[in-house]
């Protein structure tokens, strides 16, 4: 390619210009609000029990029709197959798996919700995040946030399958069917199958101690914020199932971290977390902050589009400018011959 | 009691040597003992000079206490009363009545001072100058603070004489007080035998313990035999499998009822009430006879706090919860970074791929040449 020096300093100049201007954060994308009608999850670890209920329900009400864990001949998707299927112990989430308990131990591991020698449980799924890194990478919009209640669903038939979503998700939540010969991703859809029977999320509706409540997101904040303003030592009717259920399981308080998780981590999320260790403890990474996962990469992606007309535009005009060169060149090549 | 054969020597009280010594082994095992032990309690009881005498006061009681006493099979209740201990006074089992009976007590009392074994079944009613429960004219507290301190030990059996029980329920009309607060500060060794009923091995048990050793048993805080009481219901619970796999009967006759399933949302208070009713079963009644085992959440009739005062229904507070070892850890440990073999495997293959590389490009560029 011919091109004069002149020509080039300047049209690396301009890229230059173009590169660099805009990339403060000020000039992210819109910051996504809470939908009107959001629901979700807290959770709340000094209640939990660890008797896995939560788990074997999703797991049961997930694999019927219309589930995420839907599978064929409506059985069930034990991790651990046996001839008689009596125990599943998943270790981890997985395309089978869409909630787990996990736990956090400390020395003798024998006090309940403390840091030093004790241990907590916590349940991990889905967070439902207001912002949502996955449904911002999926490229054929498999994932999706509903815009009514907020919740991060999938759209198997629409997934190709390039597992952006799994490198995006900062909880490491969408599981792959590594198992399958045409796999898709798997992940929490906060059992949005159930809603139209007047269900809600089976995590929520089997958990028999309230550590688990499904709810409208404000309401669920406002609850959060009164356990976390409850004195500890003092008692407290924990409503069980839902936020506003009329059955409540009165416990004392045993002193909680002065935080709720998700209120504004990657943005703030549906899923909410309470807890008396540390939530680094609990298998969150200390490095997600409060920054939306999309707006991280949206001052450079936004300039895409512009990028990709300026290139044009300038590829055209040296074009248009160095085009002649070679005719007049081989002219007078000619002339001279 | 089974026939004594003609070729088994009866020892002088009617009991063979062989059954004696099967009732002192199942003792012994009871108590967390070795097997060898059977022969050893057997020997003590027999060395005893006579018999320990025991006197048994009743309070503000059901006589259930006294009654799975009565329904011990291993011993059956004459070994038991016959052969293992002298039951000197007992108002359910007195073969005397009225004055007799109380006189033979005042008698007994003076003959065993410092050696018998005074059991206690039922709260005393403190209230009121403890006029709630009279016997023979006099106040039960009055006769408890007369009899403990001449006795070798106090025995408290069921739950309302370890903590009050049933009486002792909201609002309390009668004051019922449990045994060992009456006697707090008079340096005697109490023993609570709690439950509603309890186990009557775990009363015989004790005894047998005493006589033995000469000393009590273990006891907890709580002054519990910990042979018994160490450990949860839900511990050694036979459903507890389904416990840990998240398996719960949800209501009353579901299918996971009649499957057998956990009982915990149906309110079993297992988790939070001491007791060794999976292993021992409840009284003698047979197999899989305890509440649990026939489909009933358990109760907490043993527990301080827990029967006769939560709803019957209401779920449990897990006391402890079993250090979590069948849960994967939240944040998975760190590695312990390559190990001296990788390193070297890993050194060797980028050796080797450097060698193969140089050559390839040798190659070309020979063939360039």
């Amino acid at each position: 390619m011919a091109l004069n020096r002149r020509e080039f300093l300047k049209i690396s100049a301009g890229s230059g210009i173009l590169l660099a201007s805009d990339l403060s954060p000020s000039l992210a994308s819109e910051p996504k609000s809470l939908p009107p009608e959001a629901v979700g999850i807290l959770y709340d670890a000094t209640l939990c029990i660890g008797c896995k209920s939560c788990m074997v329900n999703c797991k049961k009400y997930n694999s019927m029709p219309k589930g995420a864990l839907e599978q064929e001949y409506g059985e069930i998707p034990y991790e651990y197959q046996s001839d008689l299927q009596i125990y599943d112990a998943p270790i981890d989430l997985s395309a089978k798996t869409l909630n787990i308990i996990k736990t956090y131990t400390n020395g003798t591991g024998l006090n309940k919700d403390q840091e030093i020698d004790g241990f907590s449980f916590v349940k991990q799924h889905c967070l439902h995040c207001v912002d949502p890194a996955c449904v911002s990478v999926c490229p054929v919009a498999a994932l999706f946030k509903n815009p009514v209640n907020g919740i991060v669903g999938y759209d198997k038939d629409k997934c190709i399958g390039c597992r952006y979503c799994q490198v995006a998700c900062p909880f490491q939540i969408p599981k792959f069917e590594f198992e399958s010969a045409n796999p898709k991703i798997v992940k929490c859809q906060l059992c949005r199958h159930r809603y139209a029977e007047g269900k809600y999320a089976a995590c929520c509706e089997f958990c028999p101690t309230g550590a688990s409540i499904f709810g409208k997101v404000t309401e669920l904040k406002a609850e959060a914020a009164n356990r976390l303003a409850a004195q500890p030592g003092t008692e407290y009717a924990y409503p069980v199932k839902t936020v506003d259920s009329a059955e409540k399981s009165v416990r004392k308080v045993s002193g909680y971290v002065d935080h709720v998780y998700g209120l504004t981590e990657a943005g703030g999320t549906q899923y909410m977390l309470m807890s008396g260790v540390p939530f680094a403890n609990l298998g969150f990474n200390p490095a997600i902050n409060d920054q939306a996962y999309p707006d991280i990469t949206w001052s450079y992606i936004k300039k895409v589009p512009v990028l990709i007309v300026a290139l044009l535009t300038a590829g055209t005009v040296i074009h248009l400018k160095t085009k002649n060169r070679k005719e007049k060149s081989t002219k007078g090549e000619s002339g001279q011959e | 009691m089974n026939c004594i054969g003609a070729d088994q020597r009866p020892l002088s009280t009617g009991i063979s040597r062989r059954n004696f010594l099967k009732v002192c082994t199942a003792a012994a095992v009871c108590l967390g003992l070795p097997e060898s032990f059977g022969p050893k309690l057997a020997m003590a009881a027999e060395k005893a000079a006579q018999r320990p005498p025991v006197i048994w006061l009743s309070a503000q009681e059901c006589t259930g206490c006294t009654e799975t006493l009565l329904r011990a099979t291993h011993p059956t209740l004459e070994t038991l009363l016959l052969d293992l201990i002298s039951l000197e006074y007992h108002e359910t089992l007195n073969a005397g009545a009225g004055h007799q009976a109380e006189e033979f007590r005042k008698n007994s009392i003076a003959a065993n001072a410092g050696k018998f074994i005074l059991v206690v079944d039922g709260s005393i009613p403190v209230k009121d100058g403890g006029i709630y429960c009279k016997i023979a004219g006099r106040t039960a507290l009055a006769i408890l603070e007369e009899t403990a301190p001449q006795a070798a030990a106090v025995i408290a059996i069921g739950s309302c004489a370890s903590w009050g029980g049933v009486p002792s329920a909201s609002p309390n009309p009668t004051g019922a007080t449990p045994v060992h607060e009456i006697l707090k500060g008079k340096n005697i060794a109490v023993v609570n035998i709690p439950g509603c009923p309890p186990n009557p091995y775990n009363f015989l048990s004790t005894v047998l313990y005493f006589l033995t050793f000469n000393k009590l048993p273990e006891l907890d805080a709580k002054m519990r035999p910990k042979f018994a009481y160490g450990r949860l219901i839900h511990e050694n619970c036979e459903r507890r499998p389904h416990f840990d796999a998240g398996r719960f009967a949800e209501r009353f006759g579901d299918e996971g009822h009649r499957q057998g399933y956990c009982l915990y949302k149906l309110g079993c208070k297992g988790p939070e009430t001491f007791n060794n009713c999976p292993t021992l079963l409840f009284g003698d009644v047979g197999s899989g006879a305890w509440p649990v085992g026939i489909g009933h959440p358990c109760f907490g009739c043993s527990e301080q706090g827990v029967g006769f005062e939560l709803p019957l229904h209401s779920p449990a507070r897990p006391l402890y919860i079993t250090p979590p070892t069948q849960f994967s850890p939240a944040t998975p440990a760190p590695g312990q970074g390559g190990s001296k073999l990788a390193a070297a495997i890993g050194g060797a293959a980028i050796g080797a791929g450097a060698v193969a590389a140089g050559r390839y490009l040798g190659n070309k560029d020979n063939e360039g040449e």
